[in-house]
Protein backbone atom coordinates (compact mmCIF):
# COMPACT_ATOMS: atom_id res chain seq x y z
CA UNK A 1 0.00 0.00 0.00
CA UNK A 2 1.24 2.82 -1.11
CA UNK A 3 0.28 6.63 1.12
CA UNK A 4 1.04 9.71 0.98
CA UNK A 5 1.37 11.93 4.48
CA UNK A 6 1.52 16.03 4.12
CA UNK A 7 2.35 17.60 6.99
CA UNK A 8 4.88 17.78 9.78
CA UNK A 9 5.93 17.33 13.78
CA UNK A 10 5.95 14.57 15.41
CA UNK A 11 2.98 12.89 14.71
CA UNK A 12 4.01 12.70 11.50
CA UNK A 13 6.91 11.38 12.41
CA UNK A 14 5.84 8.63 14.66
CA UNK A 15 2.66 7.92 12.04
CA UNK A 16 5.28 7.25 9.07
CA UNK A 17 7.34 5.05 11.44
CA UNK A 18 3.93 2.80 12.35
CA UNK A 19 3.43 2.82 8.23
CA UNK A 20 6.94 1.69 7.37
CA UNK A 21 7.10 -0.99 9.93
CA UNK A 22 3.72 -2.58 8.39
CA UNK A 23 5.03 -2.04 5.20
CA UNK A 24 3.42 0.72 3.53
CA UNK A 25 5.47 2.74 1.13
CA UNK A 26 5.55 6.24 2.66
CA UNK A 27 5.65 9.86 0.53
CA UNK A 28 5.86 12.91 3.00
CA UNK A 29 5.28 16.27 2.14
CA UNK A 30 6.56 19.35 4.11
CA UNK A 31 6.98 22.69 3.48
CA UNK A 32 9.90 23.32 6.09
CA UNK A 33 13.47 22.44 4.28
CA UNK A 34 15.11 21.93 7.32
CA UNK A 35 12.22 19.56 8.33
CA UNK A 36 12.41 17.79 5.50
CA UNK A 37 16.18 17.25 5.76
CA UNK A 38 15.87 15.49 8.98
CA UNK A 39 12.58 12.93 8.45
CA UNK A 40 14.26 11.98 5.14
CA UNK A 41 17.49 11.02 7.49
CA UNK A 42 15.42 9.39 10.02
CA UNK A 43 12.58 7.80 7.51
CA UNK A 44 12.93 5.13 5.02
CA UNK A 45 10.52 7.41 3.29
CA UNK A 46 10.15 9.77 -0.22
CA UNK A 47 10.52 13.12 1.39
CA UNK A 48 9.43 15.64 -1.11
CA UNK A 49 9.75 19.01 0.04
CA UNK A 50 7.22 21.48 -1.28
CA UNK A 51 3.63 22.21 -0.46
CA UNK A 52 0.92 20.24 -0.65
CA UNK A 53 -1.68 22.40 -1.43
CA UNK A 54 -0.29 22.98 -5.18
CA UNK A 55 -1.27 20.79 -7.40
CA UNK A 56 1.93 20.39 -9.29
CA UNK A 57 4.02 19.40 -6.04
CA UNK A 58 1.68 17.08 -5.26
CA UNK A 59 1.89 15.42 -8.76
CA UNK A 60 5.60 15.60 -8.49
CA UNK A 61 5.20 13.97 -5.28
CA UNK A 62 3.43 10.43 -6.96
CA UNK A 63 0.12 11.35 -5.65
CA UNK A 64 -1.37 9.63 -8.71
CA UNK A 65 -0.11 6.05 -6.99
CA UNK A 66 -1.11 6.30 -3.71
CA UNK A 67 -4.23 4.68 -2.46
CA UNK A 68 -4.16 6.71 0.63
CA UNK A 69 -3.63 10.53 1.18
CA UNK A 70 -3.22 12.03 4.86
CA UNK A 71 -3.47 15.44 5.58
CA UNK A 72 -1.89 16.65 9.15
CA UNK A 73 -0.90 19.63 8.48
CA UNK A 74 -1.13 22.24 11.65
CA UNK A 75 -3.65 24.26 9.21
CA UNK A 76 -7.12 23.03 8.46
CA UNK A 77 -7.83 25.06 4.98
CA UNK A 78 -4.70 23.12 3.73
CA UNK A 79 -5.81 19.73 5.05
CA UNK A 80 -9.18 20.45 3.07
CA UNK A 81 -7.54 21.20 -0.25
CA UNK A 82 -5.06 18.42 0.37
CA UNK A 83 -7.33 16.36 0.27
CA UNK A 84 -9.80 17.33 -1.95
CA UNK A 85 -7.20 17.67 -4.76
CA UNK A 86 -6.11 14.15 -3.92
CA UNK A 87 -9.12 12.64 -4.29
CA UNK A 88 -10.90 15.02 -7.41
CA UNK A 89 -7.79 16.19 -9.37
CA UNK A 90 -6.06 12.52 -8.54
CA UNK A 91 -8.37 9.98 -7.84
CA UNK A 92 -7.04 8.99 -5.00
CA UNK A 93 -9.15 6.09 -3.40
CA UNK A 94 -9.17 7.07 0.03
CA UNK A 95 -8.44 10.41 1.81
CA UNK A 96 -8.56 11.31 5.48
CA UNK A 97 -7.60 14.70 7.42
CA UNK A 98 -7.10 15.10 10.63
CA UNK A 99 -8.37 18.43 11.80
CA UNK A 100 -7.02 20.96 14.83
CA UNK A 101 -10.16 22.23 15.14
CA UNK A 102 -12.76 20.12 15.93
CA UNK A 103 -15.93 21.67 14.78
CA UNK A 104 -13.86 21.39 11.45
CA UNK A 105 -14.61 17.36 11.15
CA UNK A 106 -18.69 18.29 10.42
CA UNK A 107 -17.54 20.96 8.33
CA UNK A 108 -15.27 18.88 6.16
CA UNK A 109 -17.65 16.44 6.18
CA UNK A 110 -19.99 18.61 4.52
CA UNK A 111 -17.67 19.32 1.83
CA UNK A 112 -17.08 16.05 1.34
CA UNK A 113 -14.12 15.34 3.01
CA UNK A 114 -13.63 12.77 5.40
CA UNK A 115 -11.76 14.35 8.92
CA UNK A 116 -11.28 13.48 12.59
CA UNK A 117 -10.45 15.35 15.03
CA UNK A 118 -7.69 14.11 17.71
CA UNK A 119 -8.76 16.25 19.93
CA UNK A 120 -11.95 15.00 19.97
CA UNK A 121 -10.72 11.19 20.36
CA UNK A 122 -8.66 11.62 23.22
CA UNK A 123 -11.28 14.14 24.87
CA UNK A 124 -13.73 11.53 24.91
CA UNK A 125 -11.29 8.72 26.15
CA UNK A 126 -10.56 10.90 29.11
CA UNK A 127 -14.08 11.56 30.08
CA UNK A 128 -14.77 7.75 29.94
CA UNK A 129 -12.02 6.51 31.52
CA UNK A 130 -12.53 8.95 34.51
CA UNK A 131 -16.17 7.79 34.82
CA UNK A 132 -15.18 4.08 35.11
CA UNK A 133 -12.68 2.80 36.98
CA UNK A 134 -13.22 -0.40 35.78
CA UNK A 135 -12.98 0.14 32.64
CA UNK A 136 -9.52 -0.80 31.83
CA UNK A 137 -9.46 0.07 27.98
CA UNK A 138 -10.80 1.96 25.59
CA UNK A 139 -10.14 1.57 21.80
CA UNK A 140 -11.51 3.80 19.50
CA UNK A 141 -11.85 2.20 15.42
CA UNK A 142 -12.97 3.33 11.92
CA UNK A 143 -11.99 7.16 12.99
CA UNK A 144 -13.91 7.31 16.03
CA UNK A 145 -17.09 6.00 14.99
CA UNK A 146 -16.60 2.63 16.80
CA UNK A 147 -15.53 2.12 20.34
CA UNK A 148 -14.45 -1.34 21.85
CA UNK A 149 -14.70 -1.52 25.19
CA UNK A 150 -12.95 -3.28 28.34
CA UNK A 151 -15.05 -3.96 31.01
CA UNK A 152 -13.83 -6.25 34.36
CA UNK A 153 -17.39 -7.01 35.55
CA UNK A 154 -18.58 -6.46 39.13
CA UNK A 155 -20.49 -8.56 41.53
CA UNK A 156 -22.55 -5.35 42.18
CA UNK A 157 -23.09 -4.57 38.49
CA UNK A 158 -26.75 -5.32 36.98
CA UNK A 159 -25.02 -7.40 34.29
CA UNK A 160 -23.26 -9.89 36.91
CA UNK A 161 -24.91 -13.10 36.79
CA UNK A 162 -27.88 -12.19 33.95
CA UNK A 163 -27.48 -13.82 30.67
CA UNK A 164 -26.66 -12.02 27.79
CA UNK A 165 -30.35 -12.18 26.35
CA UNK A 166 -31.61 -10.71 29.27
CA UNK A 167 -29.39 -7.53 28.98
CA UNK A 168 -31.02 -4.36 27.98
CA UNK A 169 -28.58 -3.89 25.51
CA UNK A 170 -29.01 -0.54 23.86
CA UNK A 171 -29.65 -0.69 19.27
CA UNK A 172 -25.71 -0.50 17.86
CA UNK A 173 -24.00 -2.17 20.79
CA UNK A 174 -22.56 -5.62 21.60
CA UNK A 175 -21.20 -7.73 23.62
CA UNK A 176 -18.14 -9.41 21.61
CA UNK A 177 -16.64 -11.77 23.59
CA UNK A 178 -15.67 -12.60 27.70
CA UNK A 179 -12.50 -13.52 28.94
CA UNK A 180 -13.46 -15.75 31.77
CA UNK A 181 -10.23 -16.92 33.66
CA UNK A 182 -8.31 -16.29 30.94
CA UNK A 183 -10.20 -18.04 28.18
CA UNK A 184 -11.99 -16.30 25.66
CA UNK A 185 -15.27 -16.69 25.15
CA UNK A 186 -17.41 -15.60 22.40
CA UNK A 187 -21.05 -15.24 23.72
CA UNK A 188 -24.21 -16.51 22.95
CA UNK A 189 -27.51 -14.75 24.16
CA UNK A 190 -27.74 -17.60 26.47
CA UNK A 191 -24.34 -17.27 28.09
CA UNK A 192 -24.24 -15.80 31.53
CA UNK A 193 -22.09 -13.05 32.68
CA UNK A 194 -20.30 -13.35 36.31
CA UNK A 195 -18.67 -11.49 38.42
CA UNK A 196 -14.52 -11.11 37.07
CA UNK A 197 -15.40 -11.53 33.60
CA UNK A 198 -13.21 -9.67 31.35
CA UNK A 199 -16.58 -7.91 29.10
CA UNK A 200 -15.59 -6.53 25.49
CA UNK A 201 -18.33 -3.88 24.29
CA UNK A 202 -18.62 -2.66 20.74
CA UNK A 203 -20.63 0.54 20.37
CA UNK A 204 -21.24 3.51 18.52
CA UNK A 205 -20.31 6.91 20.71
CA UNK A 206 -23.83 7.61 20.29
CA UNK A 207 -24.85 4.42 22.29
CA UNK A 208 -22.24 3.66 24.04
CA UNK A 209 -23.38 5.80 27.31
CA UNK A 210 -26.50 3.69 27.54
CA UNK A 211 -24.40 0.60 26.89
CA UNK A 212 -22.14 1.19 29.36
CA UNK A 213 -24.86 1.75 31.64
CA UNK A 214 -26.73 -1.26 30.81
CA UNK A 215 -23.81 -3.30 31.71
CA UNK A 216 -22.22 -1.13 35.04
CA UNK A 217 -24.88 0.73 36.35
CA UNK A 218 -25.19 4.03 37.35
CA UNK A 219 -21.92 5.92 36.89
CA UNK A 220 -19.87 6.21 39.63
CA UNK A 221 -19.75 9.44 41.47
CA UNK A 222 -23.76 9.68 40.84
CA UNK A 223 -26.10 8.53 43.85
CA UNK A 224 -27.98 5.02 43.06
CA UNK A 225 -31.55 5.09 43.92
CA UNK B 1 -25.25 45.71 -7.77
CA UNK B 2 -27.73 48.45 -7.95
CA UNK B 3 -30.35 47.17 -4.85
CA UNK B 4 -29.23 47.04 -1.53
CA UNK B 5 -26.91 44.49 -0.90
CA UNK B 6 -25.50 42.58 2.02
CA UNK B 7 -21.68 41.47 1.54
CA UNK B 8 -19.06 39.82 3.28
CA UNK B 9 -15.96 40.00 3.08
CA UNK B 10 -13.57 37.69 4.58
CA UNK B 11 -9.84 39.18 4.55
CA UNK B 12 -9.07 42.85 4.93
CA UNK B 13 -5.90 43.57 3.05
CA UNK B 14 -5.68 45.81 0.06
CA UNK B 15 -8.20 43.85 -1.85
CA UNK B 16 -10.49 43.06 0.77
CA UNK B 17 -10.31 46.83 2.26
CA UNK B 18 -10.50 48.56 -1.52
CA UNK B 19 -13.65 46.25 -1.90
CA UNK B 20 -15.32 47.06 1.45
CA UNK B 21 -14.66 51.12 1.10
CA UNK B 22 -16.17 50.72 -2.48
CA UNK B 23 -19.00 48.73 -1.52
CA UNK B 24 -20.06 50.82 1.75
CA UNK B 25 -19.64 54.21 -0.90
CA UNK B 26 -21.69 52.59 -2.81
CA UNK B 27 -24.27 51.93 -0.09
CA UNK B 28 -24.01 48.40 0.69
CA UNK B 29 -24.49 46.72 3.97
CA UNK B 30 -20.79 45.38 4.48
CA UNK B 31 -19.47 43.18 6.73
CA UNK B 32 -15.38 42.43 6.80
CA UNK B 33 -13.49 39.75 8.55
CA UNK B 34 -10.08 39.63 9.64
CA UNK B 35 -7.90 37.79 12.14
CA UNK B 36 -5.88 40.86 12.95
CA UNK B 37 -7.85 43.74 13.86
CA UNK B 38 -4.97 46.16 12.80
CA UNK B 39 -5.84 45.34 9.12
CA UNK B 40 -9.00 47.76 9.82
CA UNK B 41 -6.86 50.65 9.87
CA UNK B 42 -7.23 50.25 5.79
CA UNK B 43 -10.75 50.71 6.23
CA UNK B 44 -11.84 54.28 4.93
CA UNK B 45 -13.54 57.15 7.21
CA UNK B 46 -16.14 56.84 5.33
CA UNK B 47 -16.51 53.19 5.81
CA UNK B 48 -19.97 52.14 7.34
CA UNK B 49 -20.13 48.55 7.51
CA UNK B 50 -18.69 46.41 10.26
CA UNK B 51 -15.41 44.67 11.00
CA UNK B 52 -14.90 41.71 13.07
CA UNK B 53 -11.91 40.22 14.59
CA UNK B 54 -11.97 36.23 13.93
CA UNK B 55 -10.98 33.61 11.46
CA UNK B 56 -12.85 33.14 8.46
CA UNK B 57 -12.90 29.18 8.33
CA UNK B 58 -14.20 29.02 11.77
CA UNK B 59 -18.03 28.62 11.58
CA UNK B 60 -19.07 30.03 14.66
CA UNK B 61 -17.19 33.33 13.10
CA UNK B 62 -19.09 33.25 9.97
CA UNK B 63 -22.39 33.12 11.78
CA UNK B 64 -21.76 35.54 13.66
CA UNK B 65 -21.02 37.66 10.53
CA UNK B 66 -24.83 36.27 9.79
CA UNK B 67 -23.42 34.66 6.52
CA UNK B 68 -26.63 32.90 5.79
CA UNK B 69 -28.18 36.39 4.77
CA UNK B 70 -25.31 37.51 2.67
CA UNK B 71 -25.96 38.10 -0.53
CA UNK B 72 -22.61 37.67 -1.74
CA UNK B 73 -19.33 36.32 0.05
CA UNK B 74 -15.87 37.53 -1.10
CA UNK B 75 -12.64 35.37 0.02
CA UNK B 76 -9.68 37.49 -0.08
CA UNK B 77 -7.25 36.73 2.45
CA UNK B 78 -3.81 36.09 1.56
CA UNK B 79 -3.64 32.64 1.66
CA UNK B 80 -5.73 30.45 -1.23
CA UNK B 81 -6.62 27.11 0.86
CA UNK B 82 -8.13 29.77 3.46
CA UNK B 83 -10.09 31.54 0.23
CA UNK B 84 -10.85 27.95 -1.11
CA UNK B 85 -12.45 26.82 2.55
CA UNK B 86 -14.33 29.74 3.42
CA UNK B 87 -16.05 29.78 -0.49
CA UNK B 88 -16.63 26.60 -0.21
CA UNK B 89 -18.64 26.97 3.39
CA UNK B 90 -20.44 30.21 2.02
CA UNK B 91 -21.62 28.08 -1.09
CA UNK B 92 -22.62 24.79 0.19
CA UNK B 93 -22.96 25.03 3.83
CA UNK B 94 -24.35 28.32 3.67
CA UNK B 95 -26.34 28.47 0.52
CA UNK B 96 -25.14 31.97 -0.21
CA UNK B 97 -26.18 32.66 -3.90
CA UNK B 98 -22.81 34.22 -4.78
CA UNK B 99 -19.55 33.71 -3.58
CA UNK B 100 -15.92 34.78 -4.90
CA UNK B 101 -12.94 33.66 -4.08
CA UNK B 102 -9.53 35.24 -4.87
CA UNK B 103 -6.73 32.13 -5.20
CA UNK B 104 -3.38 33.24 -6.80
CA UNK B 105 -1.86 29.60 -7.95
CA UNK B 106 -3.33 29.23 -11.36
CA UNK B 107 -3.44 25.61 -10.96
CA UNK B 108 -5.35 25.66 -7.74
CA UNK B 109 -7.28 28.25 -9.46
CA UNK B 110 -8.28 26.13 -11.92
CA UNK B 111 -9.35 23.43 -9.76
CA UNK B 112 -11.59 25.59 -7.34
CA UNK B 113 -13.24 26.21 -10.86
CA UNK B 114 -13.98 22.50 -11.14
CA UNK B 115 -15.16 22.74 -7.41
CA UNK B 116 -17.80 25.35 -8.95
CA UNK B 117 -16.64 28.78 -7.48
CA UNK B 118 -16.44 31.65 -9.09
CA UNK B 119 -12.43 32.33 -9.19
CA UNK B 120 -10.07 35.00 -9.64
CA UNK B 121 -6.53 34.72 -10.39
CA UNK B 122 -4.33 37.58 -10.26
CA UNK B 123 -2.01 36.09 -12.91
CA UNK B 124 -4.67 35.18 -15.27
CA UNK B 125 -6.43 38.15 -14.63
CA UNK B 126 -3.24 40.38 -15.16
CA UNK B 127 -2.09 38.08 -18.34
CA UNK B 128 -5.61 38.36 -19.74
CA UNK B 129 -5.40 42.64 -19.12
CA UNK B 130 -2.06 42.60 -21.22
CA UNK B 131 -3.44 40.59 -23.78
CA UNK B 132 -6.04 42.29 -23.94
CA UNK B 133 -4.67 45.82 -24.24
CA UNK B 134 -2.02 45.38 -26.81
CA UNK B 135 -4.50 43.18 -28.80
CA UNK B 136 -3.76 39.44 -28.25
CA UNK B 137 -6.66 38.64 -25.98
CA UNK B 138 -8.53 35.84 -27.08
CA UNK B 139 -8.66 33.08 -24.35
CA UNK B 140 -9.76 35.01 -20.72
CA UNK B 141 -9.30 32.91 -17.62
CA UNK B 142 -8.37 35.20 -15.41
CA UNK B 143 -12.39 35.83 -13.58
CA UNK B 144 -14.14 32.85 -15.53
CA UNK B 145 -16.81 31.67 -14.13
CA UNK B 146 -18.02 28.52 -14.00
CA UNK B 147 -22.07 27.41 -12.94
Amino acid sequence: MKILVAGGGKPLYFLCRRFLAKGCRVTVVNRDADECGRLSRQLRAIVVHGDGTDPVKLEEAGVREADVVLAITPHDPDNLVICQLAARCFSVPHVIAVVNDPDNETAFQKLGVNAFATTRIIAGLIEQRAAFQEITSLIPLGEGRVIVTDILLQADMPAANRSLRELELPPDALVACLVRQGQAVIPRGGTQLLPDDRVMLISLPENHGPALRAITGERKGQART
Amino acid sequence: MSAHHYVVIVGCGQTGSRLANRLSAQGQSVVVIDRRPESFAALSLEFSGFSLEGDGTDSACLEQAKIGQADLVVAATREDAVNMMVAQLAHRVYRVPRVVARVFHPERASFCRELGLTTICPADATADAVLGLVGFGNSSCGCREDS
